[in-house]
């Protein structure tokens, strides 16, 4: 075997990192989005935590008026959307740039371009949806902040415009949908990427943990969100074009929405919960200086979490009334879904068990 | 500085003495007393066979989830001290799995669920709003941000204050006027939502008289937070002594009164365009007041029905209450007409 050096052309277009600004804005390299996927979540956690922090301050005593009731339901409001749009999703989007790729043995993304461009979508989106604390006078509001008021569920009617005429809750719908073609540019992106570019003999059993997990994660993503985009669309139409999507009075229902939206929102908790489970997988083999114990079983339970999550969704809805059977079967299931659970957890301590 | 007051490092206990922690001595009784009262609004002590039913199924499922968690944490604490990082120890010995301990840990929690579902499911169908045909039937309706109640087969209708008998079975069905509420009397039952357009129903039996505090548990705009309620639960002698009295018209304020005058003004103004007096004024959009001197909150449970806050309520609602749809009346009314009103509107027993 020879041990030349590799043809020009197969080396990396820049083999010297590039530096500076520039470099950063119009990087395709799969740690650099990482990174920026990092501190940008990291800033959006800051100020999901400093719009919680105005939450308690105004509850730390009755009747509080540090800030007033209109700012106050759109700091819950945006505390709430924040923190899972804006702070742990992208938090994971970093560590599966960050690493999955690495775990593989791939050069980057397939797409990393695509890769770029969810990363940019992202950042646009959570800067529209916050562009709302200041947007007041734009809308001749009277005020600076004309933040989303509807809670991070929205629920319809509440946040049709007959019951919420501002701005407010266009910012939420818009700037959902915006994030939701990021999320789902990452998920088609990693899906190809971890079928299509393991390394030779890397058989689906032989991945690692954290990229079985995201891949399911991605999995979840790409079927999750087309459904929040279909109920975000009916709202939009609601409140633009006045159709009734929701509205009692023609006929429809607003419990439609709470459907439409905790049969992405219970997915959800899955999407945020599985790449962490996946880090958990891999850091406790490798402090506990041993294999992960029982890792088919892992990733089966894994899996089987990610098809789980589709049948709990009315769980978010005892108090709506749709009857003691309905309310029995989601019952059920939710617990039924505490079997994987309890399958990782039992694994990650028979990990550290003799470790 | 308070964690590292209690537990200070090797480095600082080398360098000063150790103050003594003192927090805990002053704050456990600070927080026990916060456990001491009469529970407006606690589910955990129930006051009727609905909340009696919802409160022992979480005590079950409660004790089930601390026995898991003392064996998952014992044994997850356990691995951490006893396999902790010692030097001199060797590589542990590596293992990939075995077959009998993952089919025993996914059945142990699959049997523990069924000891948590079957109590479950019997609360969801025991607690699903049926009650006998004999039931007091009652209407709820709720509106930004306060509740309207009708008892259809006694003719009365009230606002956020509702009275029940004692330990007779009550029916209470649920809807809403506008946006999507929830109807929630923690010691009695619920919670249910009130939604536009469907009709939601709890049925209980409440065992003691009292004063029940409740409030909306779902977010329904500006003023939640401010869409309390009260159920008075009286005895037979004194929900009968209530249903008279609210069956009665509305009192008519005698000659001459402050209160006469008062029914004046509320007659040439916005008033009764939204609420209504029997014999007065038809509206139906706010609450109605014909007997809203007999009740002892206003403006949903917020404020005591006295005359300062009737006063400042008539002059300027939404100062009271974020959004409230009744606004300031344009042109003002003056102090002496207000205080008329408030005359006429405490004297409708």
């Amino acid at each position: 075997m020879s041990h030349a050096a590799p043809a020009a052309h197969l080396a990396p277009a820049a083999t010297a990192e590039a530096h500076g600004l520039r470099a950063w804005l119009t990087t395709t390299d799969h740690k650099r989005i990482g990174m920026l996927y990092f501190y940008t979540a990291l800033s959006f956690f800051l100020i999901g935590g400093i719009e919680a922090l105005v939450i308690r301050a105004q509850l730390a005593r009755p009747n509080g008026h540090l800030v007033s009731a209109e700012t106050y339901n759109q700091l819950f409001t945006m505390h709430g959307t924040t923190m899972i749009f804006l702070a742990l999703m992208p938090l994971s989007s970093s560590f599966f740039n960050f690493i999955v790729p690495l775990q593989i043995g791939a050069r980057d993304v397939a797409f990393p371009r695509l890769n770029a461009f969810s990363y940019w979508v992202f950042l646009l989106g959570g800067l529209f949806m916050n562009a709302s604390w200041f947007a007041g006078p734009l809308f001749h509001a009277g005020q600076w902040n004309v933040a989303p008021n509807g809670g991070w569920f929205g629920y319809a009617n509440l946040t049709e415009r007959q019951f919420s005429p501002g701005p407010n809750i266009d910012f939420w719908l818009l700037g959902l949908q915006i994030l939701g073609v990021s999320s789902l540019a990452g998920g088609v992106n990693f899906i190809v990427t971890i079928l299509n570019m393991r390394a030779p003999g890397m058989k689906m059993m032989r991945l690692p943990t954290f990229t079985w997990m995201s891949l399911v994660t991605q999995f979840i993503i790409i079927t999750a969100f087309p459904v929040l985009t279909v109920g975000l669309l009916f709202l939009m139409f609601d409140r633009f074009f006045g159709a009734h999507f929701y509205v009692r009075e023609a006929g429809a229902t607003p419990i439609l929405w709470q459907h439409l939206f905790w049969l992405f929102g219970h997915p959800e908790v899955y999407i945020l919960i599985l790449p962490a489970m996946g880090i958990v997988s891999e850091v406790l083999p490798t402090f506990a200086r041993k294999p992960l114990f029982g890792y088919t079983v892992v990733v089966y339970s894994g899996i089987l979490i990610g098809f789980m999550g589709w049948g709990v969704w009315s769980h978010h809805m005892f108090s709506v009334g749709l009857g003691p059977i309905a309310d029995s079967v989601f019952s059920a299931t939710s617990m039924l879904i505490a079997v994987p659970t309890g399958v990782k957890v039992f694994n990650w301590i028979a990990t550290l068990w003799g470790g | 500085m308070l964690l590292s007051r209690c537990f200070p490092d090797r480095h600082s206990r080398t360098l000063a003495p150790v103050p003594r922690c003192r927090w805990p001595l002053t704050s456990v009784p600070l927080l026990l007393l916060g456990c001491g009262g009469p529970f407006p609004q606690s589910t955990l002590h129930p006051r009727s066979d609905f909340a009696r039913a919802a409160d022992t199924v979480f005590t079950d499922i409660f004790w089930w989830a601390v026995l898991v968690f003392v064996v998952v944490e014992t044994a997850l604490v356990f691995a951490l001290v006893r396999f902790r990082h010692r030097e001199g120890r060797g590589a542990p010995r590596p293992t990939h799995g075995h077959t009998l301990l993952e089919i025993a840990w996914t059945l142990a929690p699959a049997v523990i669920l069924v000891f948590v579902a079957v109590p479950t499911v019997r609360t969801i169908f025991a607690t699903a709003g049926e009650a006998p045909p004999d039931a007091l039937k009652v209407q709820v309706t709720g509106h930004q941000w306060w509740w309207e109640y009708k008892y259809l087969d006694l003719g009365i209708t009230t606002a956020n204050e509702m009275h029940l008998p004692v330990g007779k079975p009550v029916q209470i069905a649920i809807t809403s006027a506008d946006v999507i509420h929830s109807f929630w009397v923690p010691r009695l039952g619920g919670k249910r939502d009130a939604i536009p357009g469907h009709v939601n129903y709890i049925a209980f039996r409440a065992d003691a008289a009292g004063n029940y505090s409740g409030q909306c548990a779902e977010f329904c705009g500006a003023s939640h937070a401010n869409m309390g309620l009260r159920v008075l639960v009286d005895s037979d002698g004194g929900f009968a002594a209530w249903v008279k009295a609210q069956q009665g018209l509305a009192v008519a304020p005698p000659k001459g009164s402050p209160a006469e005058q008062g029914k004046a003004i509320y007659s040439r103004s916005a008033c009764l365009g939204c609420h209504t007096i029997q014999g007065v004024s038809p509206g139906i959009i706010g609450p109605n007041l014909t007997h809203v001197g007999s009740r002892s909150t206003i403006a949903g449970g917020l404020f005591p029905n006295d005359s300062a806050h009737l006063a400042s309520w008539i002059a300027d609602a939404p100062a009271l209450k974020p959004g409230a749809i009744m606004t300031r009346m344009k042109p003002p009314l003056t102090d002496a007409d207000i205080a008329a009103l408030v005359a006429y509107l405490a004297s409708l027993k």
